[in-house]
């Protein structure tokens, strides 16, 4: 089998704060090591990229002696958490930035899709900006032209092809850029989250594009997805890193066992202080936790009783309207719900609120949730924070309680209890 | 194995040398480059009312505007040629100049957001920008031709000289100096971006040092080197030899504006080429 794709050693490092050494001498001295070949003598080594504890040094390393081979043909699923390199790695594949060592080794066209409508202007038609969005991707004019009808026809907006995209609505903005990259004719398409946008119908025709690019035309396909769902149907191996580390390849199935295994930590509770917390100069977020009816700290949800989840945040200037609001995630990534309080509830002048929003009871099924939290004014349209992973919590069964004979596993997300009839009919 | 390895059409890696400038890949994204002028000619006459006439507006109310403070209040010479004319040249030819590095100077940050997330050689956008401003001075040049048929149907006749030959070149040192210093320029606006102001305003002061609002011939045969040190100097002065018949030229003052252009475009590009590498992790 050729391959496709050869990262060897690969490592990137980002510099936090200031971006010289702080001194003319040793900025000099780090160029004329640089060019000898030699390292950078400011440069410390060995500290893995760990967003949550603080290094000595300034510098972080995103991604450190990543090593993987692709081949043709092949899909490959790249997962980890956020910060844990993936679009750091996708960066250095698609040549946005350099690598600070290593190598990568591709053979073929290379087209990444880090963002769609990259390069898009307002004023300009729907027509124009194909063929400006797709020189932009690297394709060349004859190609466009080439593919232009199909394009067209793909994006589902052939009335207004002709009309300036500003008056795009941004569903119709979103189908045509990714029309144009669906389109590129490239051995190998980096594909990052892009899909996340767009209306699902949309979406399930992009990741069928996607998949019959890998499979019938033989194309070679890296994606990054939050969504295990997607990445497990669409890609045949997986990569999954970890702090800028490569933990495990191989089968995408193994591999997303594997994350969902590891890759989370059961978190009930944070509290941040004023300096630290996040928010902007409207709100902080200060606390959040969870308890259970009687307001006492639990470890997990007991299905059968519900939780509070309370959340404790401070608003500094008025003049807003800033609503609370909860995301919850399965541990695929699958979205499951967004709670929002009602608009008569909401307070908006200064000072510090603390909310409870009551998970009922028969409500999520069994299994690990990340909760995110927000604090969001709608108009304007402001997000004062937005803390992803502010909880992430076991709903978990006691299976004594269980009004059934099975005492198998019951799949599903939801699992409420919904009105049965009886009727005897002799 | 040892075949493999030679097969890979593409190896990213930490190193580069300071001359592999690639301009091969520069050649396989020319239609982007012309796209890019496309859109940017398109986006300004979209967005305004008079649309293309603005091009003429600008350089017609600053021709006018010297007119009065430096022909008439100031009353300094215009080498016997009538104002209007006179400035038109200067003007047309600075704004290409200037315009070009400005927006040169700036491109990283401008265009941050297409950088961070396709890769295309980024020497594209600068001789986009070098392109535009192309179309823009050809406009501005058409205006000069109108006025200057105009003079000639009212009886004064002030026709191209021989040294027109020499325009084509003009354009090509205009455009490599604009280029070149803006390149320069903009790899140190990336890490400083008070930059940016100061060369805005440096560019203003510099027009005063180059023969716009003044002819050479003012300026005593001394001391005629210290504005000739300046490269655009020579650029004005023979433009309107060329295209008015009355101008300085000098062998030796042309070769030295071409090996600066070219020393510049050189620096310029390296410079360039060496920030766009890693850019997108300051920015």
């Amino acid at each position: 089998m050729n391959l496709a794709i050869s990262v060897e050693k690969l490592s990137k490092a980002y510099q936090l704060g200031e971006f010289s050494t702080g001194t003319i001498s040793q900025d000099v001295q780090r160029w004329w090591m640089l060019k000898r070949g030699k390292e950078d003598p400011f440069l410390k080594i060995g500290e893995a990229n760990n967003r949550t504890s603080k290094g000595e040094s300034n510098i972080v390393w995103s991604l450190k002696d990543i090593d993987f081979k692709v081949e043709q043909g092949d899909s490959v699923g790249i997962i980890g958490r956020n910060g844990a390199g993936k679009s750091t790695l996708l960066k250095l594949l698609s040549q946005v930035t350099s690598p600070t060592s290593g190598s990568i080794k591709v053979n073929g066209r290379i087209a990444s899709l880090l963002e769609v409508g990259t390069g898009f202007h307002p004023e300009l038609s729907g027509r124009e900006n194909i063929f400006l969005n797709g020189a932009i991707l690297g394709m060349r004019k004859k190609e466009i032209q080439r593919q232009f009808d199909e394009i067209v026809d793909f994006s589902g907006v052939e009335r207004y092809i002709d009309t300036p995209v500003k008056r795009y609505s941004s569903g119709m903005y979103v189908r045509l850029a990714f029309a144009v990259a669906a389109h590129l004719e490239s051995e190998i398409l980096i594909v990052d989250e892009v899909l996340a946008v767009g209306d699902a119908e949309f979406q399930k025709k992009c990741l069928g594009k996607m998949n019959d690019m890998s499979t019938s035309h033989g194309r070679t396909l890296l994606f990054v997805s939050h969504n295990m769902t997607a990445i497990n149907s669409l890609c045949r191996t997986g990569i999954y890193l970890q702090n800028g580390e490569l933990v495990k390849s191989g089968e995408a199935n193994e591999v997303i066992n594997y994350y969902l295994s590891t890759s989370t930590e059961v978190a009930t509770k944070k509290r941040w202080d004023l300096e630290t917390s996040p928010g902007d100069e409207v709100a902080r977020l200060l606390e959040v936790k969870l308890t259970d009816t009687h307001g006492n700290d639990i470890d997990s949800i007991d299905f059968y009783q519900g939780a509070i989840m309370e959340c404790t945040y401070t608003i500094l200037k008025s003049g807003y309207n800033p609503a609370p609001n909860v995301h919850i995630f399965n541990q695929k990534g699958d979205y499951i719900l967004i709670s929002g309080p009602l608009k008569s509830q909401i307070h908006n002048k200064q000072g510090t609120y603390t909310v409870r929003m009551k998970i009922p009871s028969h409500y999520l099924n069994e299994g690990r949730y990340i909760v995110g939290v927000a604090l969001s004014t709608i108009i304007p349209q402001v997000i004062h924070f937005y803390e992803q992973e502010a909880l992430i919590v076991d709903v978990l069964e006691d299976m004594e309680q269980r009004d059934t004979d099975y005492r198998g596993n019951i799949p599903g997300i939801v699992r409420s209890i919904l009105d049965w009839e009886f009727e005897a009919k002799n | 194995m040892q075949k493999e390895e030679l097969d890979w059409n593409l190896v990213i890696d930490s190193k580069r040398g300071l001359f592999d400038l690639k301009l091969g890949k520069v050649w396989s994204y020319r239609d982007l480059l012309v796209l890019l002028v496309r859109r940017d000619f398109v986006a300004f006459y979209k967005q305004t009312i008079f649309g293309p006439l603005w091009f003429f507006i600008q350089p017609l109310f600053t021709t006018i505007t010297f007119t009065v403070i430096f022909g008439r209040l100031a009353g300094i010479s215009t080498d016997g040629l009538p104002p209007v004319l006179f400035y038109l040249v200067g003007i047309t030819c600075w704004n290409y100049f200037s315009e070009s590095l400005i927006k040169t100077s700036t491109v990283f940050r401008d265009n941050a957001g297409i950088f961070g997330k396709v890769y295309f050689p980024r020497v594209i956008m600068p001789l986009s920008i070098v392109f535009s401003n192309l179309i823009k001075f050809g406009v501005q040049l058409l205006l000069l031709v109108i006025i200057l048929l105009f003079y000639n149907l009212t009886g004064n006749h002030y026709w191209p000289s021989f040294y027109i030959i020499f325009f084509p070149m003009l354009v090509l040192i205009m455009a490599g100096l604009g280029l070149g210093f803006g390149m320069i320029v903009s790899a140190m606006t990336i890490k400083y971006r008070d930059l940016a102001f100061l060369i805005t305003f440096s560019i203003q002061l510099l027009m005063y040092a180059t023969p716009v609002i003044y002819p050479l011939s003012t300026i005593p045969a001394d001391k005629q080197w210290i504005i000739l040190l300046n490269p655009m100097s020579q650029v004005v002065e023979l433009a309107r030899l060329g295209l008015l018949g009355k101008g300085y030229f000098n062998w030796l003052s042309l070769g030295y504006t071409f090996s600066v252009t070219m020393l510049v475009l050189l620096l310029g590009t390296v410079i360039f080429n060496k920030a766009e590498k890693n850019f997108v992790d300051t920015i």
